[in-house]
C-alpha cells in the first residue's frame, strides 16, 4: 500500500496535498473499492465547500462510495478527465486521480500518513 | 392440498436429527401468547375443487374476447397474442427461475433480456434500455427519478403535460411526496391546449417536462420544437409513448427525447384486469448511471465466450442503500420476455401489420362516427388507433347504452377532464372487425 | 474474438423472412398522416415462427430453474410453483378483461380481489390491506409514504429518521432515500437480535419508526420483538415488518398481534406466484387501525350490501387519506392475484401452517447437519432459513468459490454476501417443497466441497467446471457497456 509522506488524510480515506490544494482518494480506499466505473464530481469549480460534506460519488463494479471534502474554502479546479477514465482512480489514486482543487484550510481532524496507515492497518482484521 | 414432499417417518428422522420432538418445538421464540393462531379460513380444497372455484370466478365476468365488444384503450389495449408466445412462457426454464444473480447458469434470463433492451431500444429510437419497470405509471414516476438525480435536487419544478395519462401522473405524484417536488402544468381545465401552452411554464428552474405519444387523447405531435425550447432551459425530457404507436411513427428518440418510457402490454401481455404489465424505460447512454433498474451487459466468461451479466449493479439499492435514487429490485423478467418474443416472432413484416391495421380501423371508425347527427371527432389533429369522440350527452350515459348492447363503449374522459364530460376516448385495434365496429355505429344511431 | 454460444435474435434475422402475419385489413384504406410524422425504418429482426422458437428453446436450456431442481437462495423462498396456478390464471375470464370495464362486469374479479384482501388480513392480523403495490419493494415504499402521512397528518413534521437493523435487505434505507428522510442503523447484538440498548438510545421524538423483518436476514425470529415494537411505540413511532420472510409465520403467528402497524407481503415468495427470472412479483401491504385511513388509492370494497336473493355489488372505495395511487389499474391481479388465491384456497388453514412448520424444519434439518462442516456465527434453532460462513480457517477460499463450485454438483448456490454482518456469508433457504433425499444431497455436496478446499483448492477458483458457462467477466461488462446489440449508427453493419 502507498501512502505519500507529504499528504495529509481524512479517516473516511480521502488525502489533501497541503502545498497545492489537491484532494482525492487513497491507495487503500481504491483497493478496497476494486474496478472504479463511475465517478460523478458533486461540486463545480467556485463552490464555496465545508469539511466533511461529500463532493463526490464512486461507483465500483462491486461497491459505492461517497467522497468527503477534507478541506473547507473554495474550490479551485476539478479533474473533468476522470469522468471518462474513471479508472485512472485505480491505477494513480495520487497522481493523475486527482478529484479537485481546495483553496483553502485543511480539516483539524486530518491525520499524518503514519496514522493513517495504522488506521488501515486496523481494519484489515 | 399442499406440496411438502416429506413423509411422516422422514420427518420424525429429521427432528431427531435438529434435537427436538415435535413441529411445534421449533417455535419457542415466538411469544407464546400469539403463537399458533385459529385462522379463520376457507378449509383446504383439492385441485379439482380449486379448478372449479377459479373457473366460475374467471366466468362470471364478461370479457372482451367472448361476451363483448369492447373499444376500451386509454392505457391497456386488446390486441392479439400469437400462440408461440405463451408456449415459450410456460418453459419452467424461464418462468421458475430467480433473478439472473449466478450468470453462469442464467444465461437464459440475461441474454432475454439484453435482446429485450436491444429491441425496445430500436423501437424507441434511443440508445439503451433497462431491464424494464413495473408498469408505464411506474417508468414514468422513475423518469422522475432520474431528473431529480441529475440535477441533484437542485432543481424541483416538473411541467406535466395534462394530455398524459391521468392515472401516470397520479403515480408521479405519490413517488414525488417526499422530494418537495413542484408538478404544474396539468389542471383538469387544460385539457384541449396544445402543447405549446406548456411552454411558458418551462425554466430555469424546471428539471423535467414529461409529454406523452400519441397523447392520452390519440393526438400525434412532433414534439421536436418543444423538447428544444426544455433542453435551452437546460431541463429533460420524459416522452411516454405507446409502443404500438412507434411502429409506424417518428420516435420521440429522433425528435431529441431524453427519455422514453411507456407500458408495453400491448406488445404480448393479456389485459389481465390491469396486470402484471411491462414498464419500459429507454435513455441516453449518458444517463445510465442515473437510470434506475437492472441493466443487462455482454462480456466474456473464463472459455472466452460471449455471455452476459447484471452490470452496472453497484446503482442500485442493494449495494447503494438510502442513496440509491430507487428501491426497485425485480424488473418485469416473464413479461419482458413475452414482448420480445412478440416483436421477434411478428418481426418487421408483421408490427408493420398490427400497426396499420390499428390505424386503418381506428380512422374507418372515426370517419363513421362523425357522421353521425350529434357525435362529432373532437379535435383535428392527426391521430392513431384511439380517438376523443364529442356525443350528444354525458359519456357515461353513452357507454351505459352502449352496454346493454353488448359494447364497451370507450374510457369517460368527463372522469378527468371536467370541459369533456360528453367525451368518450374510443381505441380501436386490429382485435376490432369491420362489423364490430359498424355494431358501434348502429347503435349509436338507434340512441 | 468472443466465441458465439447462441447468436442474438438480431444475429439470427434475414431481410424478408415472414414470422407472424395478421389478417388483410378488412375497412376501406385512410391515408396515413404526413410523411414527417412516420418513421422511416423499422430496425428489428425479421423471423420465421420455427426460428424464433429454436432460439428462446436453446436460450431456455441454460437456465437453472426450481423444475429442474434445488435453489436454496436466502431470502428468496425458492419454493415449487404449483402447475395449476399455471392454468387457473390463464382462465379467459381473467386473461381478457380490460381494467375499465364497468364493475358489474367484472365481479369475478372483483370478488377474488376482495377475498385476497380479506385473507391476507387475516393472515398477517392486519386490519386493511392493498393489493395494489406491484412487488415487495413498491410496497414498502408505499408503507414508508404511509407512515411518513400519518405524522404528518398529526402535524409531528419533525420526525425524520428512520432505524433500520444492520442485518436489513438494501430496499428498506432504499425506501427511506427515496422520500429524502435519513436512516440510523441498528446494530445486531451476539444472539441475532435487535440491540436493544443502542435501539433504546436511538428512539427519540425524531423517529419516523423502524423498519424490521423478522424472522431477520439471520433466519432468526427476534427473541424481544415486543420489546422492541414497545421501544418504537413509545417514542411515537411506527412499526414497519418487512414481509420477505413471512414463509416462516404462515400459521405460527400473525405480525398484526406482535404489534406491527404495516408490512408488505411478497406473494411472489411466499403464496408461490413464480419469480419468472426477477418478475413481475407482487406485494400486497396490510395496516393496523391506525394506518387504514391512509392506504393507496383505491380499494376493493362492497359498494352495495346484498340483499335477500341479490349478492353483495364489489367495487372500488378509496380511503379518506389516501397517499394515492402506487401504479396503474389494480395491482397485479392476473399473474399475481390469482396465482396466489389458488394456492391460498387450496392450502386452507392447517395448510398454511404446515408450510412454515416444514419451512423451518428443512432449514433446521440443514443447519443441524452442516454446524460441523460450517462455522455457523448464530447458531440456534433458526427459521425458514440460515447463514454460514463460506471460508476456513487458512484457506484462500471464498464464499463465491464454494457457491460457484455447488453449480458442479447441480445445485443453485445460496444468497452470498449477505446479510453483511456475516463474513462471507452464504444464505441458505431450503423451502418446505424440497425432500429429505434432496437435502441429503445437498449436505453431501458442501461437506464434499469443503474438503476439496483443503486438498484441490483450484478446482473451486476455476468453478463452475462441468456449466456450459465458466465465471463472467464483470469488470470488462461495466467498464466497456455494452447494452445493446446495436447502436443507432451501427444498424447497417449489423443488418
Amino acid at each position: 500500500m502507498n501512502t505519500p509522506t507529504n499528504l495529509k488524510y481524512a479517516q473516511s480515506d480521502e488525502w489533501f496535498d497541503p502545498a497545492n490544494g489537491a484532494v482525492g482518494i487513497t491507495d487503500y480506499a481504491q483497493n478496497q473499492l476494486s474496478d472504479i466505473v463511475f465517478v460523478e464530481i458533486l461540486v463545480e469549480e467556485g463552490d464555496s465547500i465545508e469539511a466533511g460534506k461529500p463532493i463526490a460519488s464512486i461507483e465500483s463494479v462491486k461497491a459505492s462510495s461517497e467522497i468527503y471534502a477534507p478541506a473547507s474554502g473554495k474550490v479551485s479546479a476539478v479533474n473533468k478527465a476522470l469522468a471518462d477514465k474513471p479508472e485512472t482512480l485505480n491505477s494513480d489514486p495520487f497522481g493523475a486521480g486527482w478529484m479537485i482543487k481546495i483553496e483553502g484550510s485543511a480539516s483539524d481532524s486530518l491525520i499524518d500518513s503514519t496514522a493513517y496507515e495504522a488506521h488501515c492497518a486496523s481494519r484489515n482484521h | 392440498m399442499t406440496y411438502i414432499p416429506i413423509s411422516p417417518h422422514e420427518r420424525d428422522e429429521m427432528l431427531k436429527t435438529v434435537g427436538v420432538q415435535t413441529l411445534d418445538d421449533l417455535f419457542e421464540a415466538i411469544p407464546q401468547k400469539h403463537r399458533f393462531p385459529e385462522l379463520n379460513l376457507p378449509p383446504a380444497l383439492s385441485e379439482m375443487e380449486a379448478a372449479d372455484l377459479l373457473g366460475e370466478m374467471a366466468s362470471s365476468n364478461e370479457n372482451v374476447r367472448e361476451h363483448m365488444i369492447s373499444f376500451l384503450g386509454a392505457g391497456a389495449y386488446n390486441h392479439y397474442i400469437p400462440s408461440v408466445i405463451d408456449h415459450m412462457l410456460r418453459r419452467g426454464e424461464f418462468y421458475t427461475a430467480y433473478t439472473p444473480y449466478q450468470p453462469e447458469i442464467s444465461q437464459g434470463t440475461l441474454q432475454a433480456i439484453f435482446e429485450f433492451q436491444a429491441l425496445m431500444s430500436a423501437l424507441t429510437g434511443m440508445e439503451v434500455s433497462n431491464a424494464s419497470h413495473y408498469d408505464g405509471a411506474t417508468a414514468t414516476a422513475e423518469a422522475l427519478n432520474l431528473a431529480y438525480a441529475q440535477f441533484r435536487g437542485k432543481r424541483k419544478k416538473v411541467v406535466l403535460s395534462p394530455a398524459v395519462n391521468p392515472q401516470y401522473r397520479e403515480v408521479i405524484r405519490t413517488y414525488s411526496q417526499g422530494l418537495g417536488v413542484e408538478n404544474v402544468g396539468d389542471s383538469a381545465s387544460d385539457s384541449a391546449l396544445s402543447p405549446e401552452a406548456l411552454l411558458p411554464l418551462i425554466d430555469e428552474s424546471t428539471m423535467l417536462v414529461v409529454l406523452q405519444f400519441p397523447d392520452f387523447f390519440g393526438r400525434i405531435y412532433d414534439y421536436t420544437k418543444i423538447i428544444e425550447a426544455a433542453h435551452a432551459q437546460g431541463a429533460l425530457v420524459c416522452v411516454v409513448a405507446n409502443p404500438t404507436a412507434l411502429i409506424m411513427l417518428k420516435t420521440p428518440g429522433a425528435m431529441g427525447a431524453d427519455m422514453v418510457v411507456g407500458e408495453a402490454q400491448p406488445f404480448g401481455i393479456p389485459l389481465w384486469y390491469g396486470g402484471p404489465y411491462l414498464g419500459f424505460f429507454t435513455t441516453k447512454k449518458s444517463y445510465v448511471h442515473k437510470m434506475a433498474g437492472r441493466l443487462v451487459g455482454e462480456t466474456i466468461d473464463s472459455r472466452g465466450q460471449r455471455s452476459y451479466v447484471l452490470t452496472l449493479t453497484a446503482r442500485e439499492q442493494h449495494i447503494k442503500r438510502e442513496r440509491a435514487s430507487s428501491n426497485i429490485c425485480t424488473n418485469q423478467g416473464l413479461l419482458a420476455l413475452a414482448c420480445s418474443i412478440y416483436m421477434s416472432a411478428l418481426g418487421q413484416n408483421g408490427l408493420r401489420q398490427v400497426a396499420n391495421l390499428c390505424y386503418q380501423k381506428a380512422h374507418y371508425a372515426a370517419n363513421e362516427l362523425n357522421k353521425l347527427a350529434g357525435f362529432k371527432v373532437h379535435f383535428t389533429e392527426a391521430f392513431f388507433h384511439e380517438f376523443t369522440l364529442e356525443c350528444p350527452k354525458p359519456a357515461h350515459e353513452v357507454n351505459q347504452y352502449l352496454l346493454e348492447n353488448g359494447i364497451f363503449g370507450g374510457y369517460d374522459l368527463g372522469q378527468n377532464y371536467t370541459a369533456l364530460k360528453n367525451h368518450l376516448l374510443i381505441a380501436v385495434t386490429e382485435m376490432n372487425s369491420k362489423a364490430d365496429i359498424d355494431a358501434l355505429v348502429a347503435a349509436l344511431k338507434e340512441m | 474474438m468472443a466465441t458465439i454460444v447462441e447468436p442474438t435474435i438480431f444475429e439470427l434475422s434475414a431481410p424478408g423472412r415472414r414470422g407472424v402475419t395478421m389478417p388483410a385489413s378488412d375497412v376501406p384504406e385512410t391515408a396515413l398522416p404526413p410523411q414527417d410524422l412516420l418513421r422511416s425504418e423499422l430496425p428489428l429482426p425479421e423471423l420465421a415462427e420455427v426460428d424464433v422458437v429454436r432460439h428462446y428453446m436453446r436460450l431456455s436450456k441454460f437456465n437453472y430453474n426450481v423444475d429442474a431442481g434445488f435453489y436454496p437462495l436466502g431470502s428468496c423462498t425458492m419454493k415449487y410453483n404449483p402447475k395449476i396456478n399455471e392454468d387457473t390464471c390463464r382462465l379467459p375470464g381473467f386473461l381478457y378483461t380490460h381494467p375499465l370495464q364497468p364493475i358489474e362486469t367484472v365481479q369475478g374479479n372483483l370478488v377474488l380481489m376482495y377475498e385476497m384482501q380479506e385473507w391476507l388480513k387475516e393472515i398477517s392480523g392486519f386490519a386493511g390491506v392493498t393489493l395494489q403495490p406491484a412487488a415487495g419493494a413498491q410496497g414498502e415504499f408505499s408503507g414508508v409514504l404511509m407512515m411518513r402521512a400519518y405524522h404528518k397528518m398529526r402535524g409531528d413534521e419533525k420526525r425524520i429518521k428512520m432505524l433500520i437493523p444492520d442485518a436489513a435487505h438494501g430496499t428498506n434505507p432504499a425506501s427511506v432515500g427515496m422520500l429524502g428522510m435519513s436512516v440510523v442503523t441498528i446494530p445486531s447484538d451476539e444472539r441475532g437480535n435487535v440491540d436493544l440498548k443502542a435501539l433504546s438510545a436511538a428512539c427519540d421524538d425524531t423517529v419516523v419508526g423502524m423498519m424490521l423483518t423478522n424472522p431477520n436476514t439471520l433466519g432468526m425470529f427476534d427473541e424481544h420483538v415486543e420489546k422492541v415494537i414497545e421501544l418504537v411505540h413509545g417514542c411515537g413511532g411506527l412499526m414497519y415488518g418487512d414481509g420477505a420472510n413471512l414463509n416462516a409465520l404462515l400459521g405460527i403467528v400473525r405480525p398484526g398481534d406482535l404489534g406491527f402497524d404495516v408490512m408488505h407481503f411478497n406473494l411472489h415468495k411466499t403464496f408461490s406466484v413464480p419469480h419468472g427470472g426477477g418478475g413481475p412479483g407482487c406485494g400486497p401491504v396490510g395496516v393496523g387501525p391506525k394506518l387504514v385511513d391512509f392506504l393507496p388509492a383505491p380499494l376493493v370494497g362492497i359498494i352495495e350490501e346484498e340483499s335477500e336473493d341479490v349478492p353483495p355489488l364489489y367495487g372500488f372505495v378509496t380511503p379518506k387519506h389516501s397517499i394515492g395511487r402506487m401504479k396503474a389499474f389494480h395491482g397485479h391481479f392476473g399473474g399475481g392475484l390469482v396465482r396466489a388465491y389458488t394456492y391460498i384456497a387450496m392450502h386452507g388453514p392447517d395448510g398454511l401452517k404446515d408450510i412454515a412448520q416444514y419451512a423451518v424444519l428443512n432449514a433446521n434439518y440443514l443447519q443441524a447437519r452442516l454446524r460441523d462442516t460450517y462455522h455457523i456465527p448464530f447458531d440456534r434453532i433458526c427459521m425458514h432459513e440460515f447463514v454460514m460462513e463460506g471460508q476456513f480457517e487458512g484457506s484462500p477460499i471464498r464464499a463465491l468459490d464454494i457457491s460457484k463450485r455447488l453449480m458442479d454438483y447441480n445445485f443453485h448456490p445460496p444468497t452470498n454476501y449477505f446479510p453483511l454482518i456475516v463474513h462471507e456469508a452464504l444464505m441458505i433457504e431450503p423451502t418446505e417443497t424440497e425432500n429429505k433425499d434432496t437435502l441429503d444431497r445437498f449436505v453431501e455436496a458442501l461437506i464434499k466441497i469443503a474438503e476439496e478446499a483443503k486438498t484441490q483448492p483450484e478446482l473451486l477458483q476455476n468453478a463452475p467446471n462441468d456449466t456450459l458457462f465458466g465465471r463472467m467477466d464483470e469488470v470488462k461488462a461495466a467498464r466497456e457497456l455494452v447494452l445493446c446489440c446495436w447502436l443507432p449508427e451501427d444498424y447497417e453493419k449489423i443488418k
